[in-house]
């Protein structure tokens, strides 16, 4: 392809890309422009099928010229938009919850992750009850979240972590069965001690897929908070989809809706920066050289 | 000098009770400390199998392999890899996620045995006898196979063992390549001679790098023929169109083939 980008020098040896260069890439890559069309046409269907035509069950859509009236007016009908207080008090609510979901997610699952991978008890005892807990569904876990956890964010935060939390335990724990083995066999050569081999085999070579599932984490944390924040009475952008629902407040429904999708997309890709900091050493490989 | 293996009527048969392969049996050999040995048989003969149990990543099911009077392998022994006894993995174990530096000094500073700037300088003086500089930051990803190989023999000596054991090392490699690393690991060894213990299926590699060529028989794993080597060192490519080395490879070349049609008839495939 004549717009594949070419590796410098610093890169190929030190995996760091300088944000200039990233940048010049991201704008002469198709990935860019296709995505842009995407979300293009997608709003364009939009306005025709409901704005314009409002056929069949389209009828009843908020409508997309409205929605961004609203979203974007100083004086919004059902009082929320972007010069709204009340607006970023949802968001600031949500990412708070999120963020801390996440967190321990991460700590917690990774450690439990690993700890199953290199101990072979701790797998044998862990794992069935693992399997059986997951796929319970965030919905059936509502009640006990809130006979266990105090207060009313507690719960909302548990119940956030959980999915996440089992995601991450699983992607380490595959992370760690995929290591080659031979890795093993050099280390053991090279006279490391069992804690070396955790910090210098175990972690890095489990690196790949932990991300991996951090990423999946970031996504489930976003859905899990919406059914989580049905708990809310008063903030969390999860809290006010339902809230609008409830009052027929259709256009600032959808506009909180995609508030929720940005932040999402926004955290993933937080994520995958972290990642490819962490993992230099893959650079060539994530360049898709 | 260091380095003496000696491997007594060593045995292991797989899965005894159920498919039950003989994978070596009854192996004899006595290597002096410092001696070049090579191994060379057909996929499938055992090479790796006796490898690992010397290295100690497998156990045997029959015999002793001893290490200057130290028994490192017999049945039920513990199994204990170790830096006295080094491995060069078939294919590549540098550790991705590491700079050329720190997997090359990783050894000797795990161990405790030098310190961060001794272990550098080292590493620097090792890298620079096969040809490489300035590699040192670089991740092994960013390096030829050619490279890799290097880094990988560096770091495996950096820790002087007792014994190298070399598992089909440069098979990966393509012809060009490989002759130049073979070079380089014949100057390390001139320059600081060392037992190695050599496996390849590659028998003019085996002829060029040895002071005793083995050739293994296919299932059950036996040595069918020990051949001296005795073409003078230090040795050059020019030795590969040399009277001596052509009969030598004649000798050799006779035994393996029957090896391999043995082993091709009977449909064998690759086993560890």
């Amino acid at each position: 392809m004549a717009s594949e980008p070419t590796i410098t020098k610093a890169e190929k040896q030190h995996g760091k890309t300088p944000a200039v260069i990233r940048l010049w890439r991201l704008a002469r890559s198709p990935a860019f422009y296709q995505g842009l069309l995407g979300v293009a046409v997608f709003f364009l269907l939009w306005y025709v099928l409901v704005d314009l035509i409002g056929l069949w069950r389209f009828s009843g859509l908020p409508k997309l010229v409205g929605g961004i009236e609203e979203w974007l007016s100083p004086d919004p009908v059902f009082g929320v938009s972007i010069f709204t207080a009340e607006y970023y008090r949802h968001i600031v609510a949500s990412l708070f919850r999120v963020f801390s979901a996440f967190f321990a997610a991460t700590i917690l699952g990774v450690a439990i992750g690993i700890l199953m991978g290199w101990r072979r008890v701790f797998f044998g005892l862990t794992f069935p009850i693992l399997e059986v807990l997951r796929p319970i569904p965030i919905l059936a876990w509502i009640p006990l979240a809130i006979i266990l956890l105090p207060g009313r964010e507690l719960p909302i935060i548990g119940l956030t972590f959980l999915a996440a939390f089992f995601v991450t335990i699983l992607n380490t724990l595959l992370g760690v069965q995929a290591i080659d083995k031979v890795y093993f066999r050099a280390a053991q050569s090279l006279g490391f001690t069992e804690w070396q081999t955790l910090w210098h085999v175990i972690v890095p070579g489990a690196l790949p897929y932990i991300f991996v599932g951090l990423q999946i984490a970031m996504g489930a944390c976003w859905f899990s908070l919406v059914a989580a924040e049905i708990l809310s009475g008063s903030a969390g952008l999860g809290y006010k989809v339902w809230e609008t629902y409830y009052y027929v407040q259709f256009p600032t429904m959808v506009s909180t809706m995609a508030t929720l999708g940005f932040f999402g997309y926004i955290s993933s890709a937080l994520v995958r920066i972290a990642g490819h900091r962490l993992m230099r050493w893959r650079a060539n490989v994530l360049a898709g050289v | 000098m260091q380095g003496a293996l000696s491997i007594k009527n060593a045995g292991k048969i797989y899965d005894p009770g159920g498919s039950h392969v003989v994978a070596l049996d009854g192996i004899s050999l006595e290597i002096v400390a410092g001696e070049f040995c090579v191994i060379v048989g057909p996929s499938g003969c055992g090479k790796t199998t006796l490898l690992n149990a010397i290295a100690g990543f497998d156990q045997l099911t029959a015999g002793e392999i001893w290490l200057d009077g130290e028994l490192m392998a017999s049945p039920g022994k513990r199994l204990k890899p170790g830096p006295d006894r080094m491995v060069v993995f078939q294919h590549g174990a540098l550790f991705p996620w590491k700079k050329v530096l720190w997997n090359v000094t990783c050894g000797p500073l795990k161990q405790g045995r030098l310190t961060q700037a001794e272990a550098n300088e080292k590493a620097r003086e090792f890298l620079a006898r096969v040809g490489l500089h300035g590699i040192e930051d670089q991740y092994p990803e960013a390096l030829s196979g050619g490279q890799k190989r290097r880094v990988e023999i560096v770091r495996a000596l950096m820790n002087d063992p007792k014994v190298l054991l070399l598992d089909e090392p440069f098979r990966a490699l393509d012809a060009l390549t490989k002759s130049v690393v073979q070079e380089h690991l014949l100057e390390l060894f001139d320059f600081e001679p060392e037992t190695i213990f050599f496996i390849t299926h590659d028998l003019e590699e085996a002829i060029f790098l040895a002071d005793r060529a083995v050739v293994m028989t296919t299932r059950p794993g036996t040595i069918k023929k020990i051949v001296d080597v005795d073409i003078p060192r230090p040795r050059d490519l020019k030795v590969l169109t040399s009277s001596r080395f052509l009969a030598l490879k004649a000798e050799l070349g006779a035994a393996i083939h029957e090896e391999a049609k043995m082993a091709f008839e009977s449909g064998e495939r690759e086993l560890a």
